[in-house]
C-alpha cells in the first residue's frame, strides 16, 4: 500500500469540444487525486476557452479532486501573456508555472504565490535551484521526464525542506516544442492557417522512420515519442524512493483503465509485471521506460 | 541613433585557431566553452583547455575584443561543482561574461563573482519579456539570448519591455526546436542538450552504404537514407527524412542553416545589440568567412549613408558554408512555421 497520489497530467492533444468535456466529465470518478488543467501546447486551440477549462475545474474541485491550472510552455504574443495573466490570477487554484515567464508573474507583484507547483519544462535539474524556487513559494516540483530514478533521488536527497516531488508516470514522452507546426506541415498548411488538424488526430499522427519503425508522434508544435512511456512495471522502484505523485497523461482511449491499473498496483492489488502487461493492449504503441532507468528514453528496459 | 558598434558581432570559437581568425576578421566578442558537458557543444577535439583559454583571452584583449564563456547547460546534483568551478575559473580567467542557463548557478556566480557579467543563454528558453526579466530581477543578468521561435515584431515587443540588451541568432546551423526544450537527443541515444550538451552525437552515428542506398543511423535508428549521388548529411535527427502517414520526407526541418542577413536594418531599427553566429562545431574557414561577411554587412548599415543592401556576393558566400547549401529566415518568416 502506497501514499503516493496519482494526478492527471494536462491535456497535450486538441480533442473537440464534446470530448474533451466527456472525458473530464468521466475523470470526476477516477480514482485520480489531482488534475492538471489548462491549454499548454498550442496557443491556436480554442475548443475550450479558459472559462470553460474553469468550469472543468469547479467540477473536478467538487468532486474532491485538487485541481491545479497548467500554463502554457511557449509563450509568444501578446495575447499569449494576457491569456497567462488571466491563468495566474485566477483567484482559486493553484497554478503550474510552465516557463519563467509564468515564475515571474507568480512570484512578483504585491501579494506573491505562495503555493505553486514548478512544471516539468522548468528545467529544475539540482537542489541549488529547486532550493531557489522554493524560496519563491513553489511547493511541488514536477521533474523534468529525461531524468532518471538516480537523478531524482539525488537530487530529493540534496534539498533540506519539504518539498513533493512529482514524475511523469505514463503517457508519450512530450519531448520537443517549436515555433513551427509540424502538423500543419505535413498537410503543406502554414500555422496560422492550419484549419485545425490537430483535431482529428487524439492521438497525435504516428511518425515512423524509413523502414518502418514508430519513433515519434507529431502534435502540432510538440514532438513526442511514439512508444508510451510508463512505469507502471517499476512502481515498487517508484514507491521505495518515496515518489509522491505520479502523473499520468491523458490518451485517446482507455485514460481512466490506465489510472486504476496504477491504483490497483499501488494499492497492493495487482502485480506490478502483471499491470504492465495488462496495460499493453490498452496503449496506442509498445512501451518504454528508459529514462528512468538512465537510459536513451526509448528503450523499454526491464530489471530482472 | 545606431553607432557602429552598436551592434555586436558575436562570433563562434570551437578553437584557438578560430577565436584568432573570427577576431582577425572583425568579430568584436567570440563565444567558447570549456573541454567538457558544461557547454552546449561538448564535442570531442573542441573547446577550450587553461592554456588555450589563456592566450584565447589574451589574443582578443589585446585587440579590444571580448571573449564569452558558455556555461549553458544544466548540472546535476552529483557534478554540480564541476559547473561552479567553471564560473570561478571564467572570473579567474578574465571572461568578459558567461553565458548561463541554470538559475541555481546564475545565483552561485551573482554572489562569489558579483563583477561578472551574466547572459542569458538560449537554452534558458526564455521567449517573453515576462521570463527575461526575471532573470534580471533575480540574478540581474546584462543579456539575454532568446530563442529561434519569435517574429520580428514579437522580438521588437520584447526589448521594448525590458531593460536586458537582447541579441538573437544571425546565422548557421537552425533548431527547429526551442532551445533548452529539447529531450529527442536524450530519448534516441541517452544524451541530452540539457545535461550533457550534446545533440545527436557522433559516437551514436553509423554511416552504411547498403544496396538501398546509404544509411545514416543514430543509436541503431534510421534518421535518413541517400540514393547514389544525393549528398548525404550528418543524422541530426530532426533533420532526417521520415515516414508520416505513408508520405516520406522532411517532416520535422530540412537540412538547412538560418540566415538573416536580409534582416538587419530590421533587427537594428528594433534594437536588437547583438548578433550570434552559430557554429563552434565549424571550422576556422567557416569562422572566416561568415565573420567577414556579417562584418562587412554590419560595417555597412552603420557607416554607409546609402540605404542597406545586401550583396549577392555575400548571399553566395554564407550559402558555401550552409548546412545543405540552402538558407532560411526562419520564424522570422511566418510561412516557415
Amino acid at each position: 500500500m502506497s501514499h503516493a497520489k496519482l494526478a492527471l497530467g494536462p491535456l497535450l492533444y486538441y480533442w473537440p469540444r464534446q470530448s474533451t468535456l466527456a472525458f473530464y466529465a468521466d475523470m470526476v470518478d477516477a480514482p485520480v487525486d489531482i488534475v492538471y488543467l489548462g491549454e499548454t501546447v498550442c496557443s491556436r486551440r480554442h475548443e475550450l476557452r479558459l472559462s470553460d477549462w474553469l468550469d472543468v475545474a469547479d467540477a473536478c474541485a467538487d468532486a474532491g479532486k485538487e485541481v491545479v491550472l497548467s500554463s502554457q510552455v511557449l509563450v509568444e504574443s501578446e495575447s499569449d501573456l494576457k491569456t497567462l495573466r488571466r491563468i495566474i490570477n485566477n483567484g482559486r487554484f493553484r497554478v503550474e508555472a510552465n516557463d519563467m515567464g509564468a515564475v515571474h508573474l507568480l512570484t512578483g507583484g504585491d501579494t506573491p504565490a505562495t503555493d505553486w507547483i514548478a512544471g516539468p519544462t522548468l528545467n529544475i535539474f539540482n537542489p541549488s535551484t529547486l532550493a531557489l524556487f522554493a524560496d519563491m513559494g513553489a511547493t511541488r516540483w514536477v521533474a523534468p521526464p529525461e531524468m532518471s530514478r538516480q537523478q531524482i533521488f539525488d537530487l530529493r536527497a540534496g534539498i533540506k525542506r519539504g518539498m513533493q516531488v512529482e514524475i511523469f508516470a505514463h503517457g508519450r514522452l512530450p519531448l520537443a516544442l517549436s515555433a513551427r507546426c509540424f502538423t500543419a506541415r505535413h498537410f503543406n498548411l502554414q500555422k496560422d492557417t492550419c484549419e485545425f488538424r490537430c483535431l482529428e488526430f487524439a492521438d497525435g499522427i504516428p511518425l515512423k522512420t524509413r523502414e518502418g519503425e514508430p519513433f515519434l508522434t507529431l502534435n502540432g508544435i510538440q514532438t513526442q515519442s511514439a512508444h508510451v512511456h510508463t512505469l507502471l512495471g517499476d512502481l515498487p522502484a517508484v514507491t521505495a524512493d518515496g515518489i509522491d505523485i505520479l502523473r499520468i497523461s491523458p490518451q485517446g482511449e482507455n485514460t481512466g483503465d490506465i489510472i486504476r491499473l496504477f491504483r490497483h498496483t499501488l494499492d497492493g492489488i495487482t502485480p506490478p509485471a502483471e499491470a504492465l502487461t495488462a496495460a499493453i493492449p490498452l496503449l496506442p504503441e509498445a512501451p518504454c521506460n528508459g529514462f528512468w532507468h538512465g537510459r536513451p528514453g526509448v528503450e523499454q528496459f526491464v530489471t530482472a | 541613433m545606431t553607432s557602429a558598434r552598436s551592434i555586436e558581432l558575436v562570433c563562434p570559437a570551437g578553437s584557438l585557431p578560430a577565436l584568432k581568425t573570427a577576431v582577425d576578421h572583425g568579430a568584436d566578442c567570440v563565444y567558447l566553452g570549456f573541454k567538457d558537458a558544461t557547454n552546449a557543444r561538448n564535442f570531442s577535439g573542441l573547446n577550450f583547455d587553461d592554456n588555450a583559454l589563456k592566450e584565447g583571452v589574451r589574443y582578443a584583449h589585446a585587440r579590444g575584443r571580448k571573449v564569452l564563456l558558455a556555461l549553458n547547460t544544466y548540472p546535476q546534483t552529483d557534478n554540480w561543482q564541476r559547473w561552479t568551478a567553471a564560473v570561478d575559473r571564467a572570473a579567474e580567467f578574465g571572461i568578459d561574461a558567461v553565458i548561463l542557463a541554470d538559475p541555481g548557478l546564475m545565483a552561485y556566480a551573482r554572489k562569489t563573482h558579483p563583477q561578472l557579467r551574466l547572459h542569458l543563454s538560449v537554452q534558458g528558453s526564455a521567449t517573453s519579456f515576462d521570463a527575461i526579466n526575471f532573470y534580471f530581477e533575480h540574478f540581474g543578468i546584462s543579456r539575454a539570448v532568446l530563442p529561434r521561435v519569435l517574429s520580428l515584431a514579437q522580438v521588437e515587443q520584447v526589448i521594448a519591455s525590458t531593460p536586458v540588451e537582447i541579441e538573437v541568432f544571425g546565422f548557421g546551423g537552425l533548431c527547429v526546436m526551442v532551445e533548452g526544450r529539447c529531450a529527442l537527443s536524450a530519448f534516441a541515444t541517452g544524451e541530452s542538450p540539457n545535461c550533457n550538451g550534446a545533440c545527436s552525437p557522433g559516437k551514436h552515428v553509423r554511416w552504411e552504404q547498403t544496396p538501398k542506398g546509404m544509411e545514416t543511423r543514430l543509436n541503431g535508428i534510421l534518421i535518413d537514407r541517400f540514393a547514389d549521388g544525393e549528398r548525404a548529411g550528418y543524422p541530426t535527427l530532426c533533420k532526417g527524412r521520415f515516414d508520416v502517414n505513408g508520405e516520406t520526407y522532411y517532416a520535422i526541418e530540412e537540412p538547412t542553416s538560418l540566415n538573416t542577413l536580409e534582416l538587419l536594418p530590421e533587427l537594428a531599427r528594433v534594437g536588437v545589440r547583438a548578433i550570434k553566429i552559430e557554429g563552434r562545431q565549424r571550422s576556422p574557414a567557416y569562422v572566416a568567412q561568415v565573420t567577414k561577411v556579417w562584418r562587412a554587412a554590419i560595417d555597412r548599415l552603420l557607416n554607409d549613408a546609402a540605404p542597406f543592401r545586401v550583396e549577392p556576393a555575400w548571399m553566395a558566400e554564407l550559402n558555401k558554408v550552409s548546412e545543405g547549401q540552402s538558407h532560411t529566415l526562419g520564424a522570422y518568416y511566418r510561412p516557415w512555421k
